[in-house]
């Protein structure tokens, strides 16, 4: 924000007296979705956070029917863990950093609604299970091979532009925003911008890049990276700014770069 | 060589993961057990940086300057052989996680680059932008990605411990947890266990932690007969962002990189910060400590802010102070700080690099925890601990940036430590003869107890009254009628805890269950806090009372020990080590001699 725009930036006037939240509910994986609405009293300074945690200390619907509290993830409540993202009025995102002002300035309405992501198993109401971004880190051996983690001095010498370069890849929550909004992932046919970003943090480094090719090789297969549709999803709702599709397009220079020769050197 | 030994680890923030990836590399196997995914543990909620002195800048930094730092900072109320241990491996930590890849900010030459932290007048603290914990703990994330893959490091992310399973010798044979989807309860045989659990800032109802942060796990294991220590020293930050959901830190980086605080001079002033004059503001922190100015310890920034306020000097009479970056170039402080400013607009609308932060102290960090010896073993042969929820390092007060350091360290010592212990431990038939059975049969019955429990109390509720009281009466001043006030309450909401009826009819990924349970072990930990307090007729670095001004060497030199009892908690006390730095009077004004 340049210090015009923030001068300028609105804040929410006539707030409502109640707020809404239409939440969609499911009892577990496989039972079917549903709708709920509940309502709450407005106040100052709420995020999505704080009227979930107000529902659940008496989960009653607007219609006055006792229910089941919805049930979500969270932690760190500044968006830096990740796990609370959700779908939140059609955009997925972090709860914890999801203003209830902002909302209903965008929204001109007094009603919220809440969705689990839609590329992960939906454990229960508003949690998913993300457990195979994990599983991509694995596949691209996003870490630094050591020999050994006894003193053996410093690391190389850097420069302050790539430490920053990959400090911003570096900073990748694992939140899962990227694949949501990917038209391409959800079959096991693309491993999504997440993982190729962090094989790029790691060909990067100096000692990392030794391993290039162990780490390109678990972008090959058809699982990896070549149905990237260059949509450009990921780069507009990653909460932390990463630069992925620059992170998917370099790699995929690695990839071709190090096929001719990787080829000559046979 | 002996290898495949069992060790289960409980967390998986810096202190978890650092033992597991030595343990590891050891050649022994180890089952994670973290509430979260580990890579969200809240560590990665730390922001300015980590301390060692690394002594780049030609200031003549030495570790040995680093320990005096650390036990003046801590009131001397640490023991000082592992506080020196620890101050000595911190180069070495830092350069390890450089030859991780951590993308640490770097000097024009290319090597760290080291900014200054409360408490010190060196350049010490190497940092990664402003999310220097999210930082480090992903590295060892990674590390410990690569050993699961290899097969030495199972986890169990979505499962909380609930209980350990000690033998009839009082040793720990391994540990009860649940998984948090299912309810299932499960017991892990080891050879031995580490805690790393962290801190209990939920007890304070709001606090800079994650929610994850109840101090459940090492109530349980106080309650099994692990001894708690320094209960009662808890950081109040002086720098938080009061929040409706919890009050989220502003890095003390801030004030590092050259923030100042200030307050108008005119009570009640309502002129917006930028149309203040210089002339007409108020630098307190600057003004009563010339030599440290805004970068005092954390103890006596809270008091000052806090005192501040009270007096009715906050900004617009409220619970606010101004901290001040707009004199520094925007530029500068998007590299140096952006994260830390990005959090600060996100929750309140405001960019820092334009309109000085409105900030108030949050509870942060808790110095007390498991008792543990120089080698991080508890009282319970067997269990071990490291990191936040061990009491070892910081003494009265932690001093910024050291925090990251000594869960490191923790790990890294607790590893050969328990490796070590597990080599000579007489196993018997410790999985076959109903030990384990038994824990878990005890542990259902507690759930089922809560499921059919009915009464009309609710735990939300109840959790609510229990932060209230604790934040009103056990933080920045204590006075002893209303600790002993706070004790009273904490018996109420014990004893109504027994007649909580949960409101969660689906046991499917229930919150309810897995937080009475919390909730249950919080209220233990509240006493050993508040009773350790009442106890403490003195001030000492975070503990402050009014009617006890002073620092109390010739009766309060020790360190608080609380043990388990059903009626309430035993306290005694213990010498504290102070066999390598004399312990003199703490003074700010003035730099160190």
């Amino acid at each position: 924000m340049t210090q015009s725009e923030h001068l300028e930036k609105k804040k929410l006037e006539n707030p409502p007296a109640q707020i809404k939240f239409k939440i969609q509910r499911r009892e577990k994986e496989g039972a079917p979705a549903k709708w709920e609405t509940f309502a709450i009293e407005y106040r100052r300074n709420l995020n999505v956070i704080s009227a979930l945690m107000e529902i659940r200390k008496n989960p009653v619907t607007v219609d006055g029917k006792q229910t089941t509290p919805p049930v979500w993830d969270m932690s760190c409540l500044e968006q830096v863990c990740g796990i609370c993202t959700m779908v939140i009025d059609g955009k997925v995102r972090q709860s914890c950093s999801a203003l209830i002002d902002d909302l209903l300035l965008a929204s001109h309405s007094d009603t919220i609604t809440l969705a689990p992501m839609s590329k992960f198993p939906n454990v229960r109401d508003l949690k998913v299970d993300r457990s195979k971004m994990f599983d991509h880190l694995k596949q691209v051996k996003a870490w630094i091979e050591l020999d050994g983690t006894y003193d053996l001095g410093s690391g190389p010498h850097i420069s302050n532009d790539l430490a920053q370069d990959r400090y911003a890849l570096s900073r990748c929550m694992t939140c899962g925003c990227c694949l949501e909004a990917c038209p391409q992932y959800g079959d096991d046919h693309y491993i999504g911008p997440q993982a190729i970003a962090q094989a790029r943090l790691f060909n990067m480094h100096p000692t990392g890049s030794t391993n290039i090719e162990d780490r390109l090789n678990g972008l090959l297969g058809d699982d990896g990276i070549g149905n990237c549709g260059n949509a450009q999803n990921c780069v507009q709702v990653c909460p932390m700014s990463l630069p992925l599709t620059k992170a998917i397009y370099q790699t995929n220079r690695d990839i071709t770069v190090n096929a001719i020769f990787g080829w000559l050197k046979k | 060589m002996v290898t495949g030994l069992k060790i289960a680890i409980v967390g998986g923030g810096l202190a978890g993961l650092a033992a597991a990836m030595k343990i590891a590399e050891a050649g022994h196997d180890v089952d994670l057990i973290s509430v979260v995914p580990v890579k969200r543990s809240h560590s990665v909620c730390a922001q300015g940086g980590i301390n060692g002195a690394v002594n780049t800048k030609g200031e003549g930094d030495s570790p040995a300057k680093h320990l005096d730092d650390t036990v003046y900072g801590g009131d001397f109320l640490a023991n000082q052989p592992p506080v020196k241990r620890m101050t000595d491996m911190a180069p070495e930590i830092i350069y390890l996680f450089d030859r991780m890849g951590v993308p640490f900010s770097r000097t024009k030459e290319g090597l760290m680059d080291f900014r200054r932290f409360g408490g010190t007048l060196h350049h010490r603290t190497a940092f990664s932008g402003a999310s220097t914990g999210q930082q480090l703990l992903y590295a060892l994330d990674e590390q410990v990605r690569k050993w699961e893959v290899a097969g030495k490091v199972t986890k169990y992310e979505g499962w909380e411990m609930l209980s350990l399973v000690l033998d009839d010798h009082q040793v720990c044979r391994g540990l009860v947890a649940m998984d948090l989807q299912t309810l299932e309860l499960r017991s892990f045989a080891a050879d031995a266990v580490i805690m790393a659990t962290g801190g209990p800032g939920l007890i304070f109802g709001k606090s800079t932690n994650s929610m994850t942060c109840t101090g459940s796990a090492t109530s349980a294991c106080y309650q099994q007969g692990a001894r708690y220590a320094n209960g009662e020293f808890i950081q109040v930050h002086p720098t938080s962002i009061p929040g409706e959901d919890k009050l989220r830190l502003m890095s003390e980086s801030a004030r590092g990189e050259g923030g100042r605080v200030w307050v108008p001079k005119a009570d009640g002033d309502t002129r917006a910060p930028r149309d203040i004059p210089e002339n007409e503001r108020w630098y307190f922190l600057e003004e009563k400590y010339p030599a440290y100015g805004n970068l005092v310890p954390r103890d006596i920034a809270t008091r000052e802010i806090f005192q501040t306020c009270l007096e009715g000097h906050g900004v617009a009479g409220q619970n606010q102070v101004y901290l001040d970056l707009t004199h520094i170039p925007a530029a500068t402080l998007t590299e140096r700080l952006g994260a830390i400013l990005e959090i600060y607009e996100m929750f309140v609308g405001d960019d820092p690099r334009y309109v000085p932060m409105r900030i108030f102290p949050g509870v942060h960090y808790s110095m007390g925890g498991l008792w543990v010896d120089f080698e991080q073993r508890t009282n319970i042969p067997g269990l071990f601990a490291a990191g936040e929820c061990d009491y070892s390092i910081h003494g009265a007060n932690r001093l910024g940036a050291n925090s990251l350091v000594s869960c490191v360290y923790g790990g890294f010592v607790a590893a050969p430590s328990a490796i070590e212990y597990s080599k000579n431990v007489e196993r018997g038939r410790t999985e076959t003869n109903g030990i384990h059975q038994a824990e878990l049969s005890k542990q259902q019955a507690l759930n089922d107890a809560i499921i059919h429990s009915t009464g009309g109390e609710n735990q939300y509720k109840l959790h609510e009254e229990l932060g209230k009281v604790m934040t009103d009466n056990v933080t920045v001043v204590r006075y002893n009628d209303r600790l002993q006030a706070t004790d009273d309450k904490i018996r109420e909401l014990q004893e109504r805890f027994g007649k909580i009826s949960i409101n969660d009819s689906n046991l499917w990924a229930t919150q309810a269950i897995p937080h009475a349970r919390q909730f249950k072990n919080m209220l233990e930990l509240a006493r050993v806090i508040t009773l350790g307090a009442l106890n403490r007729n003195e001030s000492r670095g975070a503990h402050y009372k009014p009617d006890f001004p002073d620092r109390d060497d010739e009766n309060f030199l020790k360190t608080t020990i609380a043990e388990y009892a059903a009626e309430a908690p035993v306290l005694s006390y213990e010498p504290v080590d102070v066999s390598l730095v004399e312990p003199r009077k703490r003074d700010y004004s003035k730099g160190k001699k």
